[in-house]
């Protein structure tokens, strides 16, 4: 299997995991201080830019243009 | 009085740093509208989070989380987080290649090529300039309240005390006002109660955004954001210590923090209020930055396709660090550890404001409300950059002709139409305010409506210009009703409501978003009309569609 394909199943698995029903009710507050619905988002967060991260690794698009001539900014 | 002096010292800054940014201004109209595509990745980042990050996201946020509790975050922030980056990736990759391939500047000159429809912009620049002016209204309403908060007294036994401002010192106009849930008349307390008028408030950063954008342009634009960018992340993270560290009134931070979170109303740690198709069809809000006119022109600055590649994965990140302490903190601001007055928590938008000027000492609030202003002030000058660019490249150009102006006529033109813009929006900013959540989803839903054509465009050759046209009025006509059914945005939680069967759902229907209605109408317009009628020739399917 191509790592690309591996890359949009972790995305899609991404927007199942943002329905957290399991949480709906739930009233933890994790280290004392997190709302556990907070605490999961957060981490859906992290779990994003990790992911899209990958995506930019392995599924970058192959035929893009060389860099435009113009003055370098960082 | 030092929390005025502090603002009003933020605010030369931002004035010096659009000077220095003028000094590397090439003089031409293509450096003014995409800063001649020399935008490196650092400042890509900051600039589209910078442009994406509104007072929708401190002040709305908080104001949001103080009203329905920490499920905001998963409404708005976490899904953005995959969704604005997926927008960037199959998206603006694409287009920032396009543009540099045919020189677009704006959305319109795209649809014009790839449609063949030397018109569409006769539709679609109404409808995008129609959708940016609550997003400017949003922008333009919260700087008004949080200055006016952050500079206003307090209110006791009916008095007001600790003003900036004695009664008097500006017309009645501008410092009485009425109590929305009242018939009383207008008075000092539900106006400016000694702090800066909302109306003046709203108004000079209105003039500074203005003066800086025409002074640097897009380069400006971008440096100003980058640095605003800065600003907010930081002081929004200072504000969140503060605020936890007196709120929770502990010896450590960390016991602070836990014991400002215990006292959470147990209502506002859950979603129970919230029903799970609802929460499900929110993900489609944050599809709008595939459609935001003044994200398009940032697309395009990028100096290569390798550019993208670090706000693709540092924007979800970004998003975290400024949107968990904003909910958190108008969670706490439902607990019993801290009193909110009426007026405050009759108007969501007031509160994050309010809770900067309670628990931090003059010198820090003021530095914190440059913070929050520095947010609002990093979307409001992209978009009026964009909306003058528009104005030019889609109007202007087409009906005059590409010799007829010279670049510094095209400058000028421009400039007057953000002007006009601004002016309208300011006059609508007086109304009767709404909640700044609200407006944004509103605004952000209309965008999203029109998600399906710049997907199709890129990835369909089968779209038409009759699936065109007809998916951006489908669009809108959705969008305009479903609007007025919503009491223009005065029913908060509005929301479409589907019958289903008693076995899948017990109240008998989902409520669904507006959105989902839209982005349906939207869509199957768009691919019957386009299926009905002719392709596009062969030449424009080969141009956009090349085989590898």
């Amino acid at each position: 299997m191509k790592p690309a394909y591996g890359v949009w199943g972790l995305i899609l698995l991404l927007i199942i995991a943002h329905q957290d029903i399991w949480f709906w009710e739930d009233t933890t507050l994790v280290f004392g201080f997190l709302p556990i619905a907070l605490a999961y988002h957060a981490g859906i967060s992290l779990a994003a830019a990790f992911t899209w991260y990958l995506a930019t690794q392995f599924c970058w698009p192959t035929d893009q243009e060389p860099s435009a001539q113009g003055k370098e900014t960082p | 009085m030092p929390q005025l002096l502090i603002i009003c010292g933020y605010l030369a800054l931002l004035l010096i740093l659009g000077l220095g940014a003028s000094r590397l201004f090439r003089g031409t109209s293509q450096d003014y509208m995409l800063a001649s595509h020399s935008i490196g990745p650092f400042l890509l980042l900051m600039s589209i989070f910078g442009t994406t990050m509104t007072a929708f996201a401190l002040v709305g946020s908080t104001g949001e989380a103080f009203k329905e509790g920490v499920g905001v975050y998963g409404m708005l922030a976490s899904s953005s987080g995959i969704i604005h980056s997926l927008c960037f990736f199959l998206l603006g990759v694409k287009v920032w290649k396009l543009g540099k391939k045919h020189g677009y500047r704006t959305q319109v000159q795209f649809f014009r090529d790839r449609l063949e429809s030397r018109w569409i912009g006769a539709v679609l620049f109404p409808v995008l300039v129609g959708l940016v002016i609550p997003y400017l209204l949003i922008g333009v309403m919260a700087s008004g309240t949080v200055i006016n908060k952050v500079t206003a007294g307090t209110i006791r036994d009916g008095q007001v005390v600790g003003g900036t401002f004695e009664e008097g010192t500006f017309p009645q106009f501008l410092e009485q006002a009425k109590n929305p849930k009242s018939d009383e008349p207008a008075s000092f307390t539900y106006g400016s109660q000694g702090g800066v008028p909302k109306p003046l408030a709203s108004l000079a950063i209105c003039g500074i955004v203005l003066i800086y954008v025409f002074l640097g342009g897009m380069r400006g634009t971008t440096w100003a954001n980058t640095f605003q960018t800065l600003v907010f992340m930081v002081l929004g993270l200072v504000t969140f210590v503060v605020i936890a560290w007196r709120l929770g009134g502990q010896e450590s931070f960390w016991a602070s923090l836990q014991m400002a979170s215990s006292s959470i109303p147990l209502e506002k740690l859950t979603r129970t209020h919230i029903p799970p198709e609802k929460f499900f069809t929110y993900m489609l809000v944050p599809l709008s930055v595939g459609m935001f006119p003044h994200l398009f022109q940032h697309w395009l600055t990028a100096r290569s396709a390798e550019s993208f590649k670090l706000p693709i994965f540092a924007h979800p990140l970004f998003i975290a660090i400024v949107w968990v302490p904003c909910v958190l903190i108008g969670a706490w601001a439902t607990s019993d550890l801290i009193s909110i007055p009426p007026p405050v928590a009759a108007n969501p938008n007031a509160v994050l404001p309010f809770l900067v000027k309670q628990l931090a000492g003059p010198v820090l609030s003021g530095l914190l409300t440059a913070g929050i202003l520095a947010a609002i002030m990093s979307s409001l000058d992209s978009q009026f950059l964009c909306l003058g660019t528009m104005f030019t490249e889609d109007v202007i150009r087409p009906l005059y002709g590409q010799r007829s102006l010279s670049d510094r006529q095209q400058l000028l033109i421009a400039r007057l139409f953000i002007i006009g813009i601004v002016a309208l929006t300011y006059a609508l900013s007086l109304f009767e305010p709404r909640r700044v959540f609200t407006l944004g989803v509103w605004c952000f839903s209309g965008f999203s409506s029109l998600f399906p054509l710049i997907v199709a465009a890129l990835y369909w050759p089968r779209l038409t210009k009759q699936g065109a046209y007809a998916c951006i009025l489908a669009a809108a006509g959705s969008w305009l009703w479903l609007f007025c059914a919503s009491d223009f945005a005065a029913q908060a939680n509005f929301t479409v409501n589907v019958p289903v069967p008693i076995a899948i759902d017990l109240d008998g229907y989902w409520q669904l978003m507006p959105v989902a209605a839209m982005i349906v109408c939207a869509t199957v317009t768009m691919i019957l009309v386009s299926l009905l009628t002719r392709p596009p020739s062969q030449a424009t399917v080969d141009r956009f569609f090349p085989k590898t």
